[in-house]
Formats: C-alpha cells, structure tokens, sequence
C-alpha cells in the first residue's frame, strides 16, 4: 500500500461523524436548554398556569427587584455558598488527602466516614429534623427556631452529607499525585507542612476546581434541605432562592414571578461557574502532568 | 498508585533531612504518623457516628419511650415494631419505582452521552467543540431554574404524573458531568490504536464497541453510579411532577412520611434507615466498585 491511500484512512481513523453527538444534544436541549429559555419568556410574562401566560413587561423584573425577600435570599445565598465551600473544602481535602494513605485502620474508617453517602438528601433531611427536634434531639433547645441556628444547621446538614463524596474526589485526586515529588521533597528536606502547600496543593488544583463547583452549584440549589429541615423559617431567614421560587411557583401559582426567580437563578449560578472556569483554566482541561 | 513499584537508590536516601527519620523516611507522605490530621480524622468520625448511631437507636425504640430518655442511650426495649409500620405502608412500591426510575435515566445516559464523548473527544471541528461546550455550560444550569418551564412541557406532553416525567428531566440533568467525565476518560485511548484498528479496516461503530467502551470502563462505571445516585437522590422533579401513589418514589414517600407518621419520630426514623438499606446493598457488593466510581466524579 502507497502513502497516498494510508494516509486519508489514518486522519479518518475512529473520527464518527458528529451526527452521533445529535441524539444528546437534542435530549439535553430539550429538556434543559430549551425550558430555561421558557423561563426567561415566562419572565416577562403573567400566569397561573390556567389559560395563556400575558406578557406584562418587565412586571417580575420590577417586583423582583422591590422584593425585600430577594435582597435577603441573595445575602443569604452568598453567606451559605461561602460557609459550606470554606467547611466542605478545608476539612475534605485534609480528609481526603490523609485517606489517601495506605494504612489498614485508614480503610476502616475511610468507610465508615462514607456512610452518609448511603443516604438521600431526602432521607438525611429528615434524620436531622427528629434529632434537632426540641423534645427529643440530642440538643434539647429549638436550634431550627433561632436564625443563626436554621443557618448553621442548612451548612452543618449540607456538609454531613457531602464530605463523602467530596473526600473521595481528594482521595482520587491525591493517590494521582506522582511519589517522587514528595521524594524529591524530602531530600531537599521540606516538612509534611511544606510539603502540602508546595506538593499536594498545586497539584490538586483540577481536583479543588471541579470539587468547589459542585459544592457551589450544589449550595445554591440546596432545597429539599430547606424545605424539611426549616422551611425558609424562622420567618424568611433560610428561604434561598430556589426556596422562594418554589413557593412563588407552586404555593402562590404564579408562574411569571417564580420565572424571574428561576432566570435570576440561572444567571448568578452560570456567572460563577464560569468565573471559576477562567480563573482556573479548567475549560482547557489540559492535564496536571504538563510539564513534567 | 503503588508507592512500593518506584525505585528508590539507596544512596538517595543518606543525604535526607537531620531529622532523626532517616530509616523511616521510605514513604515520606504517607507513613509518617501525622497526629494532627489523625486528631481530626476522629473528631470527624464522631460527627459522622453520633447522628447515624442516634437513628438507629430510636428507629428501635418504643414511640412511647422515646421522651423519656437521652437520645444517645440505647433503646430499653428494643423493638421492630416501627420498621414493621413502614413496610406496611407500601415501601416496596416507593423502592420498586426508584429502581425502575434509576435503572432508566442509567440507560439513558450511557446510551446518549457515551457516543457524544466520542465525537467531542475524536472528532475535532466546529460543531463537536460546540456540543462539548454546551455540557460544559449545562453544569452550572440548576435543576431549580428550569422546573416550571418543564411543568408546562411535561403536561403538554401528558406526562404528568408518570413515570417517564421523572426519568426523562433526571437523565438530563445527569448528563453535563456524566459528557465531562466520558471525555476525560477518552482522551487517553491513545490514537496508534485507532489507527490499528482503521488499519483493519474497523468502522467507527466497531471501534466504538471494540475499543472506546472496554478502554473507558472506569469512566463508565463512574457515569453509571453518578446517574444512579442522581436518580436515587431526586426530590425536585418527583415532587413537582408526579402526585398520586402510583409513580411515588422513595425520597418523595420519604417526605410524605412526615405528615403521615406526625409525631411518631422512630417510625420516620426506621424510613430513613430501611431507605438507605439499598445503597448498602451495593456497598457490601461492589465495593470498590462504587468508590472508584465516586472518586471519578472529580476527575481520573
């Protein structure tokens, strides 16, 4: 065989054509792309799901805007995003890293500290709500009452549940961190502590990336949590956004406001996932072994 | 991996730190003992014990000894009476649902997002760097933010209350990671064995079966635990789809316990533990299986 005939087989080699990614897309479109288009129409529109939706302008927008409630949501949003990132991060990573290690008594408890992951947000949510409860709790005071309290408990429960998942994504991460580097360390005579910022942490930057964007995404529509453990209470001081939509949408039908909550939604999750994407590089997706 | 496979010369180690660790410092990461981060690992593993151990105990409990005592002392008379009220109010049709509902949007997923990785990571052009940005950008849309626009189709399309409107919006929504991890696990095929393969005159669907699916095994079983666990974790979408007995899953028949069982906090208690009975299940099964697989949601 000439050059000439291997050569159009070698550049066609396993290359489908992009027809194969048609069937996902088109799934993916329509059942996520396309609503949340729908919801930025419906936005601009008044409906309680009976008849047709009446555009109204920027009626939601406005509201939205005037709506003591939001302002609140979005702080909160913020204070809750900051507090479950800082505490899932610091003690999964340190966790993680340290199962990362080969000792026998780290497997057991390695999987013991998995068992949370057994559980469904659901199912944790409840737990939780019987043992805060003031009567029988193990803490005997009304902890979902005070505001501070409600607040503390949506963090607590979040991190509970998550620090499996995310421990094992450090665990993962740390086990692919090449030996020699910490050899080499060792020679030139770094402790554990150096070794960690210098070592561990770059190199589990990917790692840290794609852990902080799912406790970000995941702490914005944390819901189930808030709705069993406290339903926005007490008052409004836990009702996050996806809270207020829901209750704007499917307790007071109206669609056109609970849509602007929704798009409003859409837009402060995408811009900080995106923020997180540039400031890291992560849409590159180059590997952490460049360079060396 | 192995940290015992590296050569280690030995006369790297004679000039390693004054520190009195010479002979021990073999595995100078993980062997040291680290008591700081052993201190917090067991402080770590009270908060985890404390709440699971306090279930148990008051899923055992008699619900009129439940006031009487701490929660943290152990049942005086231990009973299986709650766990027998939850099994009889129709358990097994909530997990029956759960299943077929996971077994589903698994399906689905692999089937849709394994050959969008193929084309995202092979072939290179316009259109496939499009679809793989769109799922890079689909990661960050919230389920929350497209549920009442997806009401409205699901009821357009006679979907409500069925099955089907909680599986189809679920394998969506599970889809971003499961592309993004995909990708990730085939940009190590190497390309000689495309070429190998193209050699023999294979067509892309034979190198599809023959090549990407047992070379990305390991991205595979990561989708299929992610996707399951999205399925077995869903709330949103069942509670805002479906209403009637019929197509009730377990997290949602979870959440109706609590205005069913009212007060009696040790049957609610038994739901939380008997629904959590399945996913042990696999635990003791496939082990490694499942961790592996959970490690891969953050990357290889």
């Amino acid at each position: 065989m000439s050059k000439a005939t291997t050569k159009p087989v070698r550049a066609r080699a396993g290359r489908p054509h992009a027809v194969w990614a048609l069937p996902g897309v088109l799934f993916f479109a329509f059942f996520a792309v396309v609503p949340m288009g729908l919801a930025f129409y419906l936005s601009f529109t008044q409906w309680d799901g009976l008849g047709d939706p009446r555009p109204v302008g920027l009626d939601n927008w406005q509201k939205l805007l005037d709506d003591p409630r939001i302002t609140q949501s979005l702080w909160l949003t913020v204070l809750l995003t900051v507090c479950s990132w800082l505490f899932q991060t610091v003690v999964a990573l340190l966790l993680g890293v340290w199962a990362a290690g080969k000792q026998r008594n780290r497997a057991v408890l390695s999987a013991i500290f998995f068992t949370p992951l057994l559980l469904s947000s659901t199912a944790v949510a409840l737990l939780f709500y019987a043992l805060l409860d003031p009567n029988f709790g193990i803490i005997q005071k009304d902890t979902l009452g005070s505001s501070s309290g409600a607040f503390l408990a949506i963090v607590f429960v979040g991190g509970w549940q998550f620090m499996p998942l995310h421990t094992l994504i450090y665990q993962g991460g740390a086990r692919q961190i090449p030996q020699v580097l910490y050899q080499a360390a060792a020679i030139d005579g770094a402790g554990p502590l150096r070794q960690f910022f210098s070592i561990t942490l770059p190199q589990l930057r990917h790692t840290v990336t794609t852990s902080s964007v799912l406790i970000i995404v995941g702490s914005l529509t944390y819901f189930e949590t808030v709705l069993i453990l406290t339903k926005g209470g007490p008052g409004t001081d836990t009702a996050i956004l996806p809270y207020l939509m829901y209750e704007a949408g499917f307790k007071s039908y109206d669609f056109g406001y609970a849509s602007a909550i929704a798009s409003f939604l859409v837009v402060t999750a995408t811009g900080l996932s995106l923020l997180l994407v540039r400031l890291t590089g992560f849409g590159t997706m180059r590997s952490t072994r460049e360079g060396m | 991996m192995s940290h015992d496979t590296l050569p280690r010369p030995a006369k790297l180690r004679e000039p390693s730190p004054p520190s009195g660790r010479t002979s021990r410092a073999r595995r100078p990461w993980t062997r040291r003992a680290n008591p700081v981060a052993g201190l917090g690992s067991l402080i770590w593993l009270v908060v985890v014990l404390v709440p699971i151990y306090a279930m148990l105990s008051a899923s055992l409990t008699r619900q009129d000894q439940l006031l009487e005592g701490n929660p943290l002392k152990p049942p005086p008379d231990p009973t299986l009476d709650n766990y027998n009220t939850v099994l009889d109010s129709g358990f097994g049709h909530l997990l029956a649902n759960t299943a077929i509902v996971a077994a589903a949007v698994v399906g689905l997923v692999l089937a849709l997002s394994v050959p969008l990785a193929y084309v995202a990571v092979r072939t290179r052009n316009r259109w496939s760097g499009a679809a793989f940005r769109l799922f890079l950008l689909g990661v960050a849309i919230p389920a929350q933010a497209v549920v009442v626009p997806l009401y409205l189709l699901i009821a357009e399309l006679g979907l409500y209350d069925t099955l089907p409107a909680v599986i189809l919006p679920t394998a969506a929504f599970a889809m971003p990671v499961s592309v993004l991890v995909l990708t990730g696990t085939l940009r190590d095929i190497s390309e000689e064995l495309y070429e190998a393969m193209a050699l023999d005159g294979a067509s892309s669907l034979r190198m599809l079966f023959q090549l990407v699916i047992p070379l990305a095994k390991g991205g595979i079983s990561t989708v299929v635990i992610y996707s399951a666990l999205q399925a077995w974790n869903g709330f949103l979408f069942p509670l805002i789809f479906t209403q009637s007995d019929g197509p009730r899953v377990l997290t949602l028949g979870l959440f109706n316990y609590v205005s069913q069982f009212g007060v009696n906090v040790p049957a609610l208690l038994a739901s939380v533990v008997l629904s959590g009975i399945p996913i042990f299940v696999v635990y003791l099964v496939a082990r490694r299986a499942l961790v592996s697989g959970l490690m891969g949601v953050g990357g290889k």
